[in-house]
């Protein structure tokens, strides 16, 4: 069981993390999903007991991570993002000697078969792939039988049958009963891993509950078709009284609940023009559009705030980033 | 237990695989003392270059050990962020520092089961003043291991690497470990015997070649480094 409430974190004038609070619980893989720069790490890194909260308060199975580190480091098991290891040790080695610090570890050759690194046990770190690193960097997360593992970006640089690996690693921790903490910005693994979902935007949660209860949220209020590129979306929007975009060539987003009666002044304008429509997608949306919607709309009024445009362009890059990895 | 001793296994493991390591810590002192024992480019006064050199190279590997190897070796695992991992595991600050600190120790005893019978085959006839020697290695391991993890825990990975090996170089050369203080210029050497090179060979030196004895201060500016240097590093050391 894992708190995080009211955390703030700061780093000089720059509050990386606001007010920000959500529970995880155990048996349960609870998402932490945001761009970069929304402030996963920092709050990962307060549960780590790595970073002092400027304000409010984390715990970790009742545990302060900063004066209970001792007992805390017992129990949780952390994957640190981009993290490395001594460049020449050989994954056997490491995995036997990170489970010399633990009282019950995980049997080390069972382990480095899991992950898939029998074949590799004795080729020095640095000979490794990026995605045999960052499962090795897995296998030592786990290795003692932690209650409590903390994931900062664990697929990143991790090819497909790697990915698939890991999360399957990750779905049976939950089974049996870890509490686990995902951070990612990688939409096709929340819905892989996820039994909660937090997104977090510019250090504050925009968003947080069950799959299905953060897609039935912003469920049906806009909708979007596909049809040839340069519709005219200004007279469209004022045909439907509702703002129309061209997110994608070709692709189209109203901002309104696609009832019957919408859809048949679409179609109907469409017609008038001789334009043709293909995928119209209304209703429960995609994660990757909620995820899009939340948190460019949390930029929006952060720059209303007054806020300068560095986070809204790293917005933009998410979602570039996300359009790409489709 | 378990896991110091598994700490210091691999940490040893890893410094003996390590080429830089091994050419520091063995090769560098070795043919210093092959080198300048068979040509006489110093031009000594002794009956034999060995005999102020043997005991001289002994002292460059304890700082080849705990300045260089370690600091250089830390240095890097900070930079890389295999510090902050160690953070998260249950090992330890105590327990890690103890598994550096058998290494160095471990490994300064492979470098002087080396370099004394080499010394003694190119004509050394030690002193026997085994027991002041081993105390004074180990003063300097507190001192240049300290100087090392201080450097390694406060310096980025790469200046640090600059700065252990610029230390290195420049300790050797003023350390009286090549060149005898006696043939250097009276203010360099003033302040060389405040150093923590120059005292150390002194101390081994006066201990181990015949007809010698220790500078007075050198065993009290030795102590002094190896206090001030541990209590420096653990004050201001860096974890990430």
């Amino acid at each position: 069981m894992v708190e995080v409430d009211q955390l703030s974190v700061t780093y000089g004038d720059l509050e990386a993390v606001k007010d920000l609070s959500f529970t995880a619980d155990e048996g349960r893989v609870t998402v932490v999903l945001g761009p970069n720069g929304a402030g996963k790490t920092s709050t990962i890194e307060c549960l780590e007991g790595f970073r002092r909260p400027a304000s409010g308060s984390v715990r970790v199975c009742g545990l302060d991570p900063r004066s209970d580190r001792t007992q805390l480091n017992r129990i949780i098991g952390v994957m640190l993002q981009g993290s490395r290891l001594y460049t020449a040790i050989r994954p056997i080695e490491a995995v036997r000697l990170f489970a010399s610090y633990y009282d019950s570890p995980r049997e080390p050759d069972d382990l480095l078969e899991q992950v898939g690194l029998s074949h590799r046990a004795r080729t020095p770190w640095r000979s490794l792939s990026g995605g045999e690193q960052q499962r090795l960097s897995f296998a030592l997360a786990i290795v003692g039988r932690p209650s409590v593992v903390f994931l900062d970006e664990p697929t990143a640089g991790v090819d497909v049958s790697g990915r698939q690996l890991i999360r399957d690693q990750v779905r049976s921790l939950a089974t049996d009963g870890v509490t686990v903490i995902l951070t990612t910005h990688d939409l096709a693994e929340v819905e892989a891993v996820a039994d909660r979902i937090v997104i977090v935007d510019n250090g504050s949660v925009v968003a947080n509950g069950t799959p299905d209860e953060v897609l039935a949220g912003a469920e049906s209020d806009q909708f979007t078709f596909r049809a040839p590129e340069g519709l005219d979306v200004v007279g469209l929007g004022t045909a439907m009284s509702a703002e129309v975009s061209e997110d994608e060539p070709g692709t189209y987003r109203v901002a309104v609940a696609p009832s019957p009666r919408t859809i048949a002044t679409l179609t109907g304008w469409l017609a008038d023009r001789d334009v043709l429509l293909g995928d119209l997608q209304g209703g429960r949306q995609r994660l990757e559009e909620v995820f899009l919607k939340l948190t460019s709309d949390a930029t929006e009024e952060g720059a209303d705030e007054g806020h300068d445009g560095a986070e809204a362009s790293g917005s933009r890059r998410a979602r570039r980033r996300n359009r790409s990895g489709q | 237990m378990k896991a110091l001793v598994a700490q210091f296994r691999v940490e040893l493991a890893l410094s003996l695989r390590n080429g830089e390591q091994l050419l520091v810590n063995l090769l560098i002192p070795l043919g210093l003392l092959i080198f300048f024992s068979q040509v006489n480019v110093l031009n000594s006064t002794e009956t034999d270059p060995v005999s102020f050199l043997a005991p001289a190279v002994l002292a460059l590997a304890v700082m080849s050990a705990a300045l260089v190897s370690l600091g250089i070796g830390t240095g890097f695992d900070r930079y890389y962020g295999v510090l902050k991992r160690l953070g998260a595991t249950p090992l330890g600050r105590p327990r890690w520092v103890l598994a550096k600190f058998a290494v160095v120790v471990t490994i300064e005893a492979g470098q002087w089961a080396i370099l004394i019978p080499t010394g003694m085959l190119l004509g050394w006839n030690p002193a026997n003043g085994w027991a002041p020697a081993v105390v004074a290695a180990l003063l300097g391991t507190a001192a240049f291991g300290g100087l090392g993890l201080l450097l390694a825990g406060t310096l980025p990975g790469l200046t640090n690497l600059a700065v252990c090996n610029g230390l290195y170089l420049a300790l050797l050369v003023t350390g009286g470990m090549i060149v005898p203080l006696s043939k250097m210029p009276a203010p360099l050497r003033s302040v060389a015997e405040l150093l923590p090179a120059a005292p150390l060979a002194d101390v081994m030196i006066g201990n181990l070649a015949l007809g010698k004895s220790v500078h007075g201060g050198s065993w009290a500016v030795l102590t002094v480094w190896a206090i001030v240097m541990p209590l420096l590093a653990a004050w201001r050391f860096q974890w990430d």
